[in-house]
């Protein structure tokens, strides 16, 4: 049974087993998310996508829509709080855009964009997180990582390989790939698997063309992630 | 390494290469190593036939695991804000250099490693520590020394006094549960007496609430569970009393098993269940056998396996699994998660475990109190039940109390008894503040200690701390943000770093380096936690530091230096490795040399 809920003011139809992200999606309204992906069931980690209901903070990705709910998304609060969660995962890794390889097609810097950061706010962690540039195709900058789990997801349960997985807890959780030495170069990752091509950052990098398109005419760059989002349906 | 192998491969073997089993198997193979050295993850993964990227995972979840070497003798201090009044950083300091050893690290020769563990649950009898998984209380300076030489003689464990591994169960006062014997089967014979369907009517006749802390209503939990569909549904006993200042539940599964499992296959009547596990935590695995032994007693007795009691088509049976060192996996479905042998995530909800539990299955998630107090609810009936407490608080709740008291223990009050009435059964001179319900519950402050102890008023699964006039509500709300930081899963956004950035917000301030602008950072973080956190363990992070902070100010302002901003970066000691490296040490190589001329 779908129904209509109230999306910032605006009727948005649902149909049954929708959630409030991809109801508000379909009616043209973006929510900001990073661990979301269209193509993959709501993980509900990085909590961008957060929107109040009733006076509740919840998951959009992963609530479903019900009849006469009442959302707010597009608020002065809620994106303060977005900008927050931003800054948090800014702090955590080791980001610095101008030189990153991604920059540009970045979704973590092109929602700092959108959500007007100018700033990191918070101490920054400065954790030693070495890359694994083993295998021939493709590099791995862990500095990056914002355990989004789209590659972990990607790897599983579309390529069937397992090839990477969260390891240790809070603050010091990281990535592992699937081999006894910690080498990507010793599984069987290829470049052609979905998990290749997932990662929302800088962690998956394929190498040899970082920088075929220079920087300032990417995906962000021509367009906001938001605009990106909604007419290109990424 | 061979040998690694072989270990790793028997426990496989001995879990029937079931992937489920993995936290288990894991525990296991670690007993037999020491450690999990790579090896053995990678023969466990194949065996298993899952990626070894995926056991790495699981192994690099919990505290008790180590895929590094460990001392022989593993000692952990436990480092709630209580075995800390008790004096327990002195007494390690004391060990490490009885040992030559320094915190966090191993011996030269691999004998022994020092370090910290959260909360072991022994607030009354404390400062505890864990010596390989077992329990070892009321330390002080003697034992220290003699624990130290018998390290250094390398006394197996089993040969250590008899004494130190003894745990006290302090019930100092009786109520309803703890004051009652009880004969095993007289519940459950009542219960069936009655009829599945009557059995439940009594419970919620009763209006019983969980006792874990969130109290939700267990006939309407139990109902659901059974009218959800599938036939193959679950029974859990939430035995993962991980919440600093709580034991109330250890008192119960060291003297009061027969109630817990008697419960658990009372929930199994209720509900139609054939399988049922209770989930222990690490810190408790010295009550494993004892566990265990009443396990076979009740099997013997008729009233576990098939035919319960002569019932036809009433099986049911109870297997237990320990936990590894890991607070998040007492919320349920991060307990669930682990039970099935993964890291101990929780999950998103909807849908919830009485339609989608334990491999999937329709599951009921209890408390060990709520179970234990079903069999009371059996034998006297639910009205009977619901004439001691309040009217939304039926019943007696068990309080583990500890801190300034004369009298620490597990206390058993009806439901609606106040603070204060409390506080002068312990013996508490000079309460200053109580903290109910543990680290991620309420503190209270002496204008409220008419408040009671009731859902309606203060909630709480048991904690109950006290805190007298000469300690500082800082450093006790500081002790909670060290723990939530080194308790959370990493998960979700908010609660991985917030509660690392919290972490150290409070540190700066505690080092003398704190502004007004950091307190308005740290309100700024509580309000993220709290909104944005996936489960309760990051919207309950906060609880300590909002609370002290409207009800004790001072005690934060009085560690501003600054009115706006002061950092945490100390310049200076930033430039103490060029100045190594130069060998230089003069004036001018510091800053602000000019002035200090």
């Amino acid at each position: 049974m779908g129904g209509k809920f109230l999306f910032d003011g605006q009727p948005v139809p649902f149909e049954e087993g929708q959630t409030i992200l991809q109801a508000a999606r379909a009616a043209g309204h973006y929510i900001p998310h990073l661990c979301w992906h269209p193509d993959f069931p709501p993980h509900g980690s990085c909590k961008l996508c957060i929107v109040k209901v009733g006076g509740r903070h919840v998951s959009s990705c992963a609530l479903p829509a019900r009849d006469g709910m009442e959302v707010e998304s597009n608020t002065p609060e809620i994106n303060g709080e977005r900008r927050a969660l931003l800054q948090m995962l800014f702090v955590e890794g080791n980001h610095f855009c101008p030189s990153c390889e991604k920059s540009g097609n970045c979704q973590l810097q092109a929602l700092a964009y959108e959500l007007d950061m100018s700033s990191a706010r918070f101490a920054h962690f400065y954790p030693d997180r070495p890359v694994d540039a083993s295998h021939p195709d493709v590099l791995l900058d862990f500095n990056r990582c914002i355990f989004c789990e789209l590659c972990v997801r990607a790897s599983r349960d579309v390529d069937h390989k397992g090839v990477f997985a969260l390891t240790g807890r809070g603050i010091r959780k990281h990535l592992v790939v699937n081999a006894e030495s910690g080498r990507l170069a010793d599984t069987d990752f290829a470049v052609g698997d979905r998990a290749a091509d997932i990662c929302p950052v800088g962690v998956i990098l394929h190498k040899r063309v970082g920088f075929a398109l220079p920087i300032g005419e990417r995906k962000y760059d021509e367009a906001s992630i938001s605009t990106v989002a909604m007419e290109k349906g990424e | 390494m061979q040998d690694a192998e072989r270990i790793a491969a028997q426990a496989v073997e001995h879990h029937r290469r079931e992937p489920s089993q993995l936290l288990q198997i894991l525990i296991e193979t670690q007993d037999g190593i020491g450690h999990l050295p790579p090896a053995s993850l990678t023969r466990i993964a194949d065996l298993l036939d899952l990626p070894r990227s995926r056991v790495e995972g699981v192994a690099g979840f919990y505290s008790f695991l180590h895929m590094e070497p460990v001392g022989r003798y593993r000692i952990l201090f436990s480092d709630n804000i209580i075995d800390r009044m008790l004096g327990s950083r002195g007494l390690m300091e004391s060990l490490c250099r009885l040992l030559e050893v320094a915190p966090g690290e191993v011996s030269a020769d691999g004998a022994v490693s020092v370090d910290t563990t959260s909360c072991t649950g022994m607030g009354d009898q404390g400062p505890a520590i864990l010596v390989n998984g077992l329990a070892v209380t009321r330390l002080d300076e003697a034992r220290v020394e003699r624990i130290a030489s018998l390290v250094r003689a390398g006394t197996p464990l089993a040969d250590w006094p008899a004494d130190y591994l003894h745990v006290d169960d302090n019930i100092r006062r009786r109520g309803a549960l703890l004051g009652e014997d009880f004969v095993p089967g007289a519940a459950l014979q009542a219960a069936m007496a009655r009829g599945r369907q009557g059995w439940l009517e009594e419970v919620r006749i009763s209006g019983l609430r969980g006792r874990g802390g969130a109290g939700f209503t267990t006939a309407v939990k139990w109902m659901a569970c059974r009218d959800a569909p599938g036939a193959d549904k679950v029974v859990v006993c939430n035995a993962d009393e991980g919440e600093p200042g709580t034991f109330k539940d250890r008192v119960l599964l060291a003297s009061q098993a027969e109630r817990i499992f008697e419960g658990m296959t009372l929930a199994a009547w209720a509900t139609g269940a054939r399988q049922g596990l209770l989930y222990l935590r690490g810190e408790y695995r010295y009550l494993l056998k004892h566990l265990r032994a009443v396990l076979a007693l009740r099997r013997a007795a008729g009233l576990l396996g098939a035919r319960i009691l002569g019932e036809g088509g009433f099986d049911f049976d109870i297997d237990i699994h320990l936990g590894a060192g890991a607070y998040v996996c007492g919320e349920e479905t991060a307990l669930l998660e682990s039970l099935e042998g993964k890291r101990g995530t929780p999950r998103i909800r909807p849908p919830f475990p009485v339609t989608h539990g334990y491999l999937g299955r329709p599951t009921v998630v209890n408390n060990v109190e709520t179970l234990a107090k079903t069999t009371l609810i059996a034998v006297q009936g639910g009205a009977a039940f619901a004439a001691t407490g309040t009217p939304q608080s039926t019943g007696t709740k068990l309080l583990s109390i500890s801190g300034d008291c004369a009298y620490p223990g597990v206390y058993e009050y009806p439901f609606g008894v106040t603070i204060e009435h409390v506080l002068e059964d312990c013996g508490a001179h000079d309460p200053q503040v109580v903290q109910v319900g543990g680290a991620s519950g309420v503190t209270i402050a002496g204008h409220e200690f008419h408040r009671r102890i009731a859902f309606e008023d203060v909630p709480t699964a048991g904690a109950f701390m006290v805190f007298d006039g000469r300690r500082d509500p800082f450093e006790m709300a500081r002790n909670f943000v060290h723990f939530f930081a080194h308790e959370s899963c990493g998960f979700c956004t908010p609660c991985r770093v917030g509660t690392a950035l919290l972490k150290g917000y409070m540190d700066k301030l505690a080092s003398g380096k704190g502004a007004k602008m950091d307190l308005a950072d740290i309100e700024w973080l509580d309000r993220l936690l709290k909104n944005a956190s996936h489960c309760g363990l990051g919207s309950s992070a906060p609880n300590p530091v909002i609370d002290t902070l409207i009800k004790f100010r001072p005690a934060y302002e009085r560690r501003l230096v600054s009115l706006d901003f002061k950092p945490a970066f100390d310049l200076d000691a930033a430039l103490e490795t060029a100045r190594r490296m130069t060998g230089r040490d003069d004036p001018a190589a510091h800053l602000d040399w000019r002035e200090e001329v």
